[in-house]
């Protein structure tokens, strides 16, 4: 069997696909939140940071891209598995009880569908910077409702402002926390089930993994939370 | 003690099942489980009724034949113990307790609680075993082998193949057994010489039986009454990988 085969028919093999496509996205979401949280270092170095990445397009694209494909292979294999997974069992039981499996564990869909609406959402809402999704319409701070007009000083796009209106809004802020308390929870499990799927859990300890992965997601929880709720408490305001 | 006993009944495999109540009545602490329901069966066929079918062989944990899905759990929820080992002092008065077969496409329904789980046997026919011929039993520690893999082999060579991990997933999963049958030949050197064919063709026939897969949930190894570690399915996946 050639390894192509083996990756995309058998069911270990989607599961590696899952396994490495969830920590390439992890290692994504790590750097990400590294870039975001110099906004705590004023609107200077978040946006030199944001014109830095802006200017180089060719690496933008070849990371934009790449990151579609992961998603694009992460979500396709989660939904053949769980395809597969729900077929496995036509009669449900009639007192269904989950002993062992932790919620999170039992959920990895669910959460996952939910990440990626967020994922949609926060594209269009910064990236795309579609005007009527930012909730805040037209004011003399936000000229069309439009973040890409806004600019610093220098002529940068003014990344600090965007992030400043844009998080003003409690539901978007909201909407933000919600989405990435379904990501930690998705990696609470996700990061510890990657080392089995990979085949090398039996070097380390189970609970020690539960555990490092509860510990990576609870700091992407907070790290990435705490930029709309220090928004909302004041800050930059 | 008096139990109400709530049973999932079903006439064949193509006719519809449903839970009917039984009644256990005067039930010893030190019953096991199928005592007690060998107990009401012999009063419903003193009535005239029909039994409650349901599998079972040695009794003492070691063929893998009892089954049943007890208040949710498959084996009832005792730590490493099979649902002829379990006693009914873990169970009191006027309780009402629910007994389901496993329930999975691959262990299609038989009759009320027994299902068909051949397809395990047809894992094991796909590579589950060692092709050499038997000729004299080898001297004793002729073919030196290391400690730990003696252990790790023995671990999971104590899989009685019950499907109580299959049972238990949400998924329907047959990783903890499959696992188990790969690693406990893979590890020794008599298994070695097979291994990479053994572990694709039997992950080939678990797919092709329609299990679905490990989403590393924990549960199998929660149930599993000869407590068959998760590592084990890491290793095979690790094998698959290499293979
Ligand atoms: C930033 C985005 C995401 C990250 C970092 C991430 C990470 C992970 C990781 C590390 C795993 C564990 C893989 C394994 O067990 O080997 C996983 C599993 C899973 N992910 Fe994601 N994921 C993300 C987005 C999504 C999305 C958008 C979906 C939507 C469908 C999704 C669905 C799933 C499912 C269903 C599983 C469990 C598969 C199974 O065990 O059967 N994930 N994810
Ligand atoms: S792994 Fe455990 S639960 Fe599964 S078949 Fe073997 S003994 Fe039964
Ligand atoms: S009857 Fe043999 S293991 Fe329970």
């Amino acid at each position: 069997m050639n390894v192509i085969q083996k990756l995309f028919r058998s069911s270990l093999g989607k599961k590696t696909i899952m396994a490495i496509t969830g920590i390439l996205l992890f290692g994504f979401v790590i750097v990400h939140m590294l870039g975001n949280l110099q906004i705590f270092l004023g609107a200077d170095v978040i946006n030199t940071y944001a014109a830095f990445l802006k200017s180089k397009p060719a690496l933008l694209w070849v990371a934009r891209i790449g990151l579609l494909v992961l998603v694009g292979l992460h979500i396709g294999s989660a939904v053949q598995l769980s395809r597969q997974n729900r077929a496995a069992r036509p009669i449900p039981y009639g007192d269904a009880k989950h002993p062992g499996a932790s919620y999170a564990s039992r959920t990895m869909l669910m959460s996952g569908l939910i990440v990626l609406a967020f994922i949609i959402y926060h594209l269009l809402h910064f990236t795309v910077a579609v005007p009527g999704v930012n909730l805040l319409g037209a004011s003399a701070q936000l000229p069309n409702g439009d973040f890409l007009q806004l600019k610093d000083a220098t002529g940068h796009q003014d990344v600090f402002r965007m992030l400043v209106l844009g998080f003003s809004n409690v539901w978007v802020s909201g909407f933000y926390i919600v989405g990435m308390a379904l990501l930690c929870m998705h990696l609470s499990h996700g990061i510890s089930s990657l080392f089995q799927s990979l085949g090398i859990r039996q070097h380390f300890c189970g609970q020690c993994l539960d555990r490092l992965a509860m510990l990576l997601a609870a700091i992407i929880f907070i790290g990435n939370s705490s930029i709309p709720i220090a928004i909302l408490l004041g800050y930059g305001r | 003690m008096n139990l109400t006993l709530k049973v999932w009944r079903q006439k064949s495999a193509n006719s519809p099942g449903r839970f009917q109540d039984h009644t256990a009545r005067n039930v010893m602490p030190d019953m096991s489980f199928l005592e007690m329901l060998d107990v009401v069966n012999e009063e419903l066929a003193e009535r005239g009724e029909e039994p409650i079918a349901f599998d079972s062989d040695c009794r003492e944990g070691i063929c893998g034949a009892c089954s049943l899905v007890i208040n949710g759990i498959p084996h009832g929820g005792n730590a490493g113990t099979a649902t002829c080992q379990l006693h009914m002092r873990h169970f009191h008065d006027g309780q009402t307790i629910t007994i389901e077969p496993w329930r999975a496409r691959a262990f299609p329904p038989v009759k009320d609680l027994v299902v068909d789980r051949s397809a395990f046997d047809r894992i094991i026919q796909s590579g589950g075993f060692v092709s050499v011929n038997t000729g004299g039993t080898p001297d004793a520690n002729a073919l030196p082998i290391p400690k730990v893999d003696q252990e790790l082999a023995m671990d999971a060579a104590a899989c009685i193949g019950c499907g109580a991990c299959v049972a238990a997933c949400k998924n329907a999963s047959a990783m903890l057994f499959v696992a188990a049958k790969v690693q406990h030949l893979a590890l020794l050197p008599q298994g070695k010489v097979e291994a990479n064919r053994r572990v694709l063709s039997m992950v080939e026939a678990m797919d092709a039986e329609g299990f679905g897969a490990c989403s590393v949930t924990g549960s199998c190894e929660a149930v599993c009454p000869k407590q068959i570690s998760l590592d084990f399915i890491s290793r095979m996946n690790r094998d698959y990988l290499k293979a």
